[in-house]
């Protein structure tokens, strides 16, 4: 290995770690909403600093990558879907400390279990750690093989999203007492349904930066 | 319009090129990358019929300019010379004055009178982007100029004849940022008037002069597409790891 390609793997690295965090923060985010365990919640808003700061630093060193050694082909593909990649990671982790001041509040942690299994919460968060881990893993392979499938998920994730929705309208319109509550809840699963999209976007870059085909908004032309 | 075909290039029994096809679009400029030795300024040279000099060559296949084969025995080479022009790695200006320099192509053609030979020497000055730097200095000998400054008198010489196609074999390699950006400044600009075929070994100066680039290697041409293709998303694997620096 050259030192211009020393030099990448460093890149390569550091986005890995920050990935590797971010998971960390969803597996704690699931665990904290479903045990309503506020402590836990309160570890992933002090973590999600160490998120940020990851970010900046990833961003610093890939225009400081093309600044000293011009990439081209697929080192360049490879800077440039870092640094987009890093944004969406950073993003999944603002997700993660929104669900933990969902838990925080203590506000919405009395309502009806039955209610909580009937959104499939868990399932939703089970999935969505699914896509974010496979991710990381074709990126780190280098092998798209199982981009589709894994873009595929991005389908139940919004199944359950439009279910859940529907069943807490109709919940929050029979019970007026927890309508906070009920919104609260509808703005958690949209997060966690925007966390299934920039799961999406990263597959769509690590195919960008493997097979240099653009993915993006080709549902919409199909 | 440039077109080689199947083009073979011996020098004695050494095969420096290996059927070369390509299609060159008029007004356009078109890199030549590759590493040392595999073949492009050979190839650079198959235009103008430069190899034609060197002792004990073969060439095989056809090159047509607009339409016609220029190794074809009705070709006047002088002519195709006038037609073609060439800038050298090296500044070679002559050891004459700086109007001189640009007016030799002229007067030995025999083209045009005093007044026709002084207009078109300013004209090509200004062109090569020298004019402002050299135009109280006439007079003055070529060698007095910079480096840059003689590359750019090199360049108004080819100028001077008005060629339809330019030839650049590395125009930039002895010289400094300044001087290579005014020269790539330059490219850009010639570009709507002429065809520019250009040689270098600077990476980024290919992506940043050309519309198209040749990659070769051990007298083949490996991949030749758009540049910008070229450089985001090359189709062959030896263009990417040469472009990227993983060779060797
Ligand atoms: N006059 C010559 N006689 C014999 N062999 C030659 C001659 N000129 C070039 N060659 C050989 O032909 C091959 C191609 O040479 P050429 O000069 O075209 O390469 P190039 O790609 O321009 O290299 P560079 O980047 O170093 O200028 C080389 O192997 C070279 O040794
Ligand atoms: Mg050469």
């Amino acid at each position: 290995m050259n030192h211009k390609e020393e030099e990448l793997k460093l890149l390569k690295d550091e986005i890995i770690q920050m990935w590797k965090l971010v998971i960390s923060q969803l597996e704690k985010a699931k665990i904290a909403f479903l045990t309503n365990d506020v402590e836990l919640a309160l570890e992933i808003a002090q973590t999600e600093k160490r998120v940020n700061s990851m970010e900046l630093k990833v961003e610093r060193n890939c225009e400081n990558y093309i600044a000293l050694y011009n990439p081209v082909a697929i080192d360049l593909r490879l800077v440039l879907s870092i640094m987009k990649i890093s944004i969406s990671l950073e993003r999944i982790g603002d997700y993660a400390e929104g669900i933990a001041h969902h838990i925080i509040d203590r506000d919405c942690n009395n309502i009806d279990n039955e209610l909580i299994e009937e959104l499939e919460i868990e399932k939703m968060f089970g999935v969505l750690l699914n896509m974010i881990t496979n991710a990381l893993v074709i990126f780190d392979l280098e092998e798209t093989k199982s981009s589709r499938k894994i873009l595929k998920k991005d389908k139940e994730v919004n199944r359950i999203y439009k279910m859940a929705f529907e069943r807490l309208e109709s919940y929050v319109l029979k019970n007026p007492k927890d309508a906070l509550c009920g919104l609260k809840l509808i703005l958690l699963i949209r997060k966690l349904e925007r966390f299934g999209d920039h799961s999406g976007n990263i597959v769509e870059e690590i195919v960008f930066f493997l097979d240099a085909k653009v993915l993006k908004h080709k549902g919409k032309l199909e | 319009m440039i077109e080689a075909k199947n083009i073979d290039f011996y020098y004695g029994n050494f095969q420096a090129l290996k059927n070369i096809s390509m299609k060159i679009e008029p007004k356009t400029v078109t890199a030549f990358i590759g590493p040392s030795g595999c073949g492009k300024s050979t190839f650079l040279r198959i235009f103008n019929r430069m190899n034609d000099l060197i002792k004990d060559t073969q060439m095989e296949g056809e090159c047509l300019i607009n339409g016609q084969n220029i190794y074809d025995k009705s070709i006047n080479i002088d002519n195709l010379r006038k037609d073609v022009g060439m800038v050298f790695q090296k500044p070679n200006p002559f050891p004459k004055s700086i109007f001189e320099n640009v007016a030799y192509g002229l007067r030995v053609n025999n083209m045009g009178d005093k007044s026709f030979i002084g207009q078109r020497v300013e004209e090509s000055l200004k062109d090569a982007a020298l004019w402002d730097e050299v135009k109280d200095k006439l007079n003055k000998s070529a060698y007095e100029l910079s480096g840059g400054q003689q590359q750019r008198l090199c360049i108004a010489r080819a100028l001077a004849v008005k060629p339809s196609i330019i030839l650049m074999d590395e125009p930039a390699s002895a010289l400094d940022p300044i001087s290579t950006s005014k020269i790539e400044e330059l490219i850009h600009n010639l570009k709507n008037q002429y065809t520019i075929v250009i040689v270098t070994h600077n990476m980024q100066q290919a992506a940043r002069v050309s519309d198209n680039t040749g990659f070769f290697m051990l007298g083949e041409l490996i991949e030749y597409s758009n540049t910008k293709k070229m450089f985001l998303n090359p189709e062959k694997e030896t263009t990417q790891n040469y472009i990227t620096g993983r060779f060797g």
